[in-house]
């Protein structure tokens, strides 16, 4: 589904990624794992080019998303992407948070003001439908400051997935939640793993990543340096870096 | 004591009498009407310009209208606006046909000169705001420019409203530069007054104070339209 050809990306002299090359099939929860400044974010950054790399390249759908000629934004509606720090949109209420991206994209393509009006309708009934599903139909008015963290969390998942994505992408996704409210945000991104959506995901929640994923990556220093599944990985971890890393955060 | 009585009785003679009080309100629609005026174009060019000069600069369009940005905001925070009305009132605009009368050419210097404040005004709250806000928008496929002006730039004229009232206050006071191409301002209606009555003090005493309360008014309005954004942030 995304593949990551011979990607590098360099901030002045420092290489944060290396060289790498790596296929994100369908249906796949693909978790990656690494020490603080590995390239973790970087490369997950690289997929959806929020972060143009330096050379390489990203294929998606048979396009190669670093040419400067492709219409990112077209590729982007179908790679949804879920921040540590949520981004909600602050000026936005909940529900226009869910609806506002597919609202003004799909009626740049209509032109009837009947068919227009049957579109809002339906996609905001989808917003509400997704609402629901989260337990937040009651905030659809509500604005973002006045949500919890772990609501707010939730609230940018279902945006992501208004888009009706092909794959989410996932950068620490509770990192900047109060313990409490982990556990919310990693049972939503479990039920859509059931569902088959197609993840990646960066995380540092170990018994979280064991459960969900069907692929670990090691990073390390630019490198993808090991990896396989989540038993391959955390009981029989080969390269000493891994194996430290381990040690370090089990 | 008797003295400043005398005064103020000379300056309500030629105020009211001698109908001094047409000039000053004619002064005050022109200075209100350039300034308002004013501050509307230079908002709209200042948006603009500060839109431009955030964008990403891969692609050569966006360069080479940043450079034309840079451009015109060095050129117009550069000179004093005398100098910019006095060009536009007697070359420029002349130079390509236009015979305007002097309040709509303040109107237009106005707009251009404070458009040039204004975009460094919107760049910086433009900066202020969150930067996850742009690459949300981003990531849910929406475009720069929809992202701005959907998402950042209504965040970033919440931030930037006190300044933005402050260059109102600026305009407000600097309208009197337009008695230089003949057009009443407040200023010249009570210099006006002072010299044709011979007493100086109570008109101009008179005139700052409706600065005065013409500013007060202005930084009354800006808090209280800070209030009442304020108080959509905890709608519920
Ligand atoms: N915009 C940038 N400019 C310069 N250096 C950057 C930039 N973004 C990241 N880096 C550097 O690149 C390296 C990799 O960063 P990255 O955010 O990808 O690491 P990470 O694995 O996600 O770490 P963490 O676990 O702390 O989130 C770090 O050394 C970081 O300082
Ligand atoms: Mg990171």
């Amino acid at each position: 589904m995304i593949d990551v050809i011979d990607l590098t990306k360099v901030y002045g002299k420092l290489v944060v990624l290396d060289h790498i090359t790596e296929t994100i099939h369908e249906g796949e929860r693909v978790v990656i794992l690494g020490p603080s400044g590995s390239g973790k974010s970087t490369f997950l950054r690289c997929l959806n080019c929020m972060e143009d790399p330096t050379s390489g390249s990203i294929i998606f759908d048979g396009e190669d998303l670093t040419d400067m000629k492709v219409d990112i934004n077209l590729h982007r509606q179908k790679m949804g992407m879920v921040f540590q720090q949520f981004n909600l949109f602050n000026n936005k209420t909940v529900l226009e948070n869910i609806t506002l991206a597919p609202l003004h994209i799909g009626l740049k393509k209509i032109k009837g003001r009947e068919q227009r009006a049957a579109f809002k309708a339906e996609v905001e009934a989808n917003a509400h439908r997704l609402l629901q599903r989260i337990g937040l139909d009651d905030w659809a008015d509500k604005y973002p400051s006045t949500l919890s963290g772990g609501q707010k969390q939730r609230v940018a998942i279902v945006r992501a997935l208004a888009m009706n994505p092909k794959v989410i992408l996932f950068d620490e996704p509770t990192s900047a939640l109060d313990p409490e409210m982990v556990g919310e945000v990693l049972d939503l991104i479990k039920q859509l793993a059931h569902e088959g959506m197609t993840m990646v995901i960066v995380t540092h929640e170990m018994g979280f990543a064991r459960e969900v994923a069907s692929r670990v990556l090691f990073m390390d220093g630019g490198h993808i340096v090991e990896q396989g599944t989540p038993e391959e990985v955390f009981d029989h971890p080969k390269h000493p870096r891994l194996q430290e890393f381990l040690s370090k955060v089990l | 004591m008797g003295d400043f009585r005398i005064k103020v009785d000379t300056f309500y003679e030629y105020f009211v009498t001698y109908e001094g009080y047409r000039d000053v309100l004619e002064g005050l629609k022109n200075t209100l009407i350039i300034a308002v005026l004013g501050l509307i174009i230079g908002t709209v060019i200042g948006t603009a310009i500060a839109a431009v000069r955030v964008m990403p600069k891969y692609k050569r369009l966006p360069r080479m209208l940043n450079g034309f940005c840079n451009g015109y905001v060095a050129l117009f925070r550069g000179t004093p606006m005398v100098v910019q009305l006095l060009v536009f009132y007697y070359v420029l605009l002349p130079l390509m046909g236009f015979n305007l009368r002097s309040v709509p050419v303040a109107i237009i210097v106005f707009g251009l000169n404070s458009g040039a404040y204004i975009s460094e005004i919107m760049r910086g709250g433009i900066q202020s705001v969150d930067p996850g806000q742009m690459e949300a928008g981003r990531a849910v496929g929406l475009s720069f420019g929809t992202t701005m002006m959907k998402i950042v730039i209504p965040q970033a004229i919440k931030n930037i409203l006190p300044t933005m009232g402050n260059e109102f206050i600026a305009l407000i006071k600097e309208t009197s530069v337009v008695s230089f191409v003949g057009a009443m301002d407040l200023c010249v209606a009570f210099k006006d007054i002072a010299t044709n009555s011979y007493e100086f003090i109570v008109p101009y005493i008179a005139m700052a104070i409706v600065y005065i309360v013409l500013v007060a008014l202005i930084s009354l309005g800006v808090k209280w339209m800070e209030r009442s954004l304020r108080k959509s942030d905890r709608r519920n």
